[in-house]
């Protein structure tokens, strides 16, 4: 049982991470930004393009990652801030639906992009920069042993164990921004009242780029944390982690930024739950029966009614 | 021409027309005060100024700069900060963060402190209530914070919309004298009202406003003995 908690929680973090994203726009702008799961899918082909294309970048050995990282977070941050300039903001007074319907056209524009670019084919993760390469040992026989930690009567293994306390850094930091900071503050204030926000001072345009610089930059991490892990990656493979990043968010409050935290791991839990008690075909499903709980019996999910902290 | 001038202007919303040919102006250190029913445009007239609302046709003039096309947050930066209609308090803020807020274009921590704990001594219930929420507070008190909050720029322009909305006389009569203490201080101020009577108390000057457009101006006593405005505003 301690091993199906452990790996809820590990596939969770990838859940809160997307979801984060998610909320914050969400609490923003009203909008439920379906391109959202298609921009983690874009961060790790990046991920996987500059393991093949930067020279030299396979004798940074483990280093490797964290350019990769960095340049995802970058590009995939930017291209959230386009998105949200070039499709959104135009839309800005529009009705709601028209923002949404362009938000799933965006989700096309980018799955069919990277199609065009990188084929249909699921393509596989270079072999410098394989998280789990990195944190194994060469048993006697040559085979590759990965390392692991025991806990309770469960393990994580390294590589997971590195991606889940990563996570927890970045949600860390995100809420501590998102709290304490000037610009953290700005956000909050755009989310409660936008015109009164503009009158104490705050670029709203501005505001709104940057949290769709922060929400886009945190799952490019998650998309090439998931491409270093899985080792293969797909042009789809935004549109199923993105809805259920959709789901986390609504599981715990969206809107709300530990709301998405809690949710992305509840939603791990339950699946991992789920699976080991009616078997793997049923975790799309058992996700996806939650999500429709929640939008009937209690939409304002786990921590919707405490509206402290919304955004 | 005016320390602050609003010269000829039309402002729509979609095809409705809100300010038709709006002519007045502002002198620096004075309270000048605008009346008018609901719906005359008086919101409409310091949303403009603020930067929130362009003029189709017209001018706005401040302290030697055209701001006309200038953004509201800009504005906040140059010195103009508003108190809006029904306050707009962050709710969910405690009402530290909320002055914090109203400090957004101040870069220096130092002074943003410095001048919280000004408006905490101008207005000591506030102090009392720091780590309280914003929406948690009294109808007065939300409109002391919503003041507090503006007066953290250090404005040299403060604009209130309907301050005395809401509030009890005597609550009136405690706001009217803020903004009488902030005027005294150097801020000039520009104050909407329903209120007519409380607000031509405390005004210099007034224009009355009705169909989007000026129709009667002058200074404060006088107003309030004219007949017209007697009848129609100040319910005598």
């Amino acid at each position: 049982m301690t091993q199906v908690i452990l790996n809820g929680l590990f596939v969770g973090s990838f859940y809160a991470l997307i979801a984060l994203g998610y909320s914050m726009v969400y609490g923003i702008i009203k909008l439920l930004n379906f391109a959202h799961g298609d921009i983690f899918m874009f961060g790790a082909y990046i991920g996987m393009t500059c393991l093949v294309a930067i020279p030299g970048i396979g004798s940074l050995g483990i280093g490797a990652l964290a350019v990769i990282l960095l340049v995802s977070i970058v590009l995939t941050g930017t291209t959230g801030v386009l998105i949200e300039a070039l499709a959104y903001r135009p839309l800005r007074t529009a009705p709601r639906l028209s923002v949404l319907i362009t938000a799933v056209g965006m989700s096309f524009f980018l799955e069919y992009g990277v199609r065009q670019i990188w084929g249909p084919d699921p393509q596989p993760w270079p072999s410098n920069g394989r998280l789990s390469d990195f944190l194994s040992t060469t048993d006697a026989t040559g085979a590759k042993q990965q390392l692991s930690v025991p806990i309770f009567d469960g393990a994580l293994t390294y590589s997971q164990l590195v991606i889940l306390a990563f996570a927890v850094v970045l949600m860390a930091a995100l809420a501590l921004y998102i709290g304490k900071t000037r610009e953290g503050r700005a956000m909050r204030a755009i989310a409660l009242d936008q015109r009164a926000a503009s009158l104490m001072g705050v670029n709203v345009n501005a505001t709104i780029s940057r949290v769709f610089f922060i929400g886009s930059a945190m799952a490019g991490v998650a998309g090439v944390m998931h491409g270093a892990y899985y080792s293969s990656i797909t042009f789809l493979m935004g549109f199923l982690l993105g809805l259920k990043a959709f789901t986390a968010a609504v599981i715990g409050g969206i809107g709300n930024l530990y709301g998405a935290m809690l949710g992305g791991l509840t939603l791990g839990l339950l699946e991992s739950i789920g699976t080991t008690l009616l078997g793997g075909e049923w975790k799309d499903v058992f996700a996806f029966v939650f999500l429709i709980l929640f939008l009937t019996v209690k939409p304002t999910g786990i921590l919707g009614e405490r509206v402290v902290e919304r955004m | 021409m005016s320390w602050l001038e609003v010269k000829d202007v039309d402002l729509f919303y979609g095809k409705v027309q809100a300010l038709r040919g709006l002519s007045f102006g502002v002198e620096q250190g004075e309270i000048v005060a605008l009346l008018g029913n609901n719906g005359a445009g008086k919101s409409t007239t310091l949303n403009m100024v603020s930067g929130i609302f362009r003029p189709a046709t017209g001018s706005v003039n401040w302290d030697g700069h055209d701001i006309t096309k200038i953004k509201a947050h800009k504005l906040v930066e140059m010195g103009i900060a508003q108190v809006p209609e029904g306050r707009r308090i962050f709710s969910t803020m405690t009402v530290e963060e909320n002055l914090k807020l109203g400090g957004y274009t101040v870069r220096d921590k130092a002074t943003i402190t410095r001048r919280i704990e000004r408006v905490f001594h101008l207005m000591p219930r506030l102090g009392e209530r720091r780590s309280q929420e914003g929406g948690t507070l009294s109808g007065g008190e939300q409109q002391m914070l919503a003041i507090g909050r503006a007066l953290i720029t250090s404005p040299k322009l403060l604009l209130l919309d309907e301050p005395s909305m809401g509030l009890a006389p005597l609550l009136v009569a405690q706001v009217m004298e803020i903004i009488h203490h902030i005027n005294e201080a150097g801020t000039t101020v520009l104050i909407v009202e329903q209120n007519a009577k409380a607000a031509l108390k405390i005004a210099h000057r007034a224009y009355v406003i009705d169909n989007g457009t000026v129709t009667l101006s002058g200074p404060a006593a006088e107003l309030a003995q004219d007949q017209r405005v007697i009848e129609a505003y100040l319910g005598m």
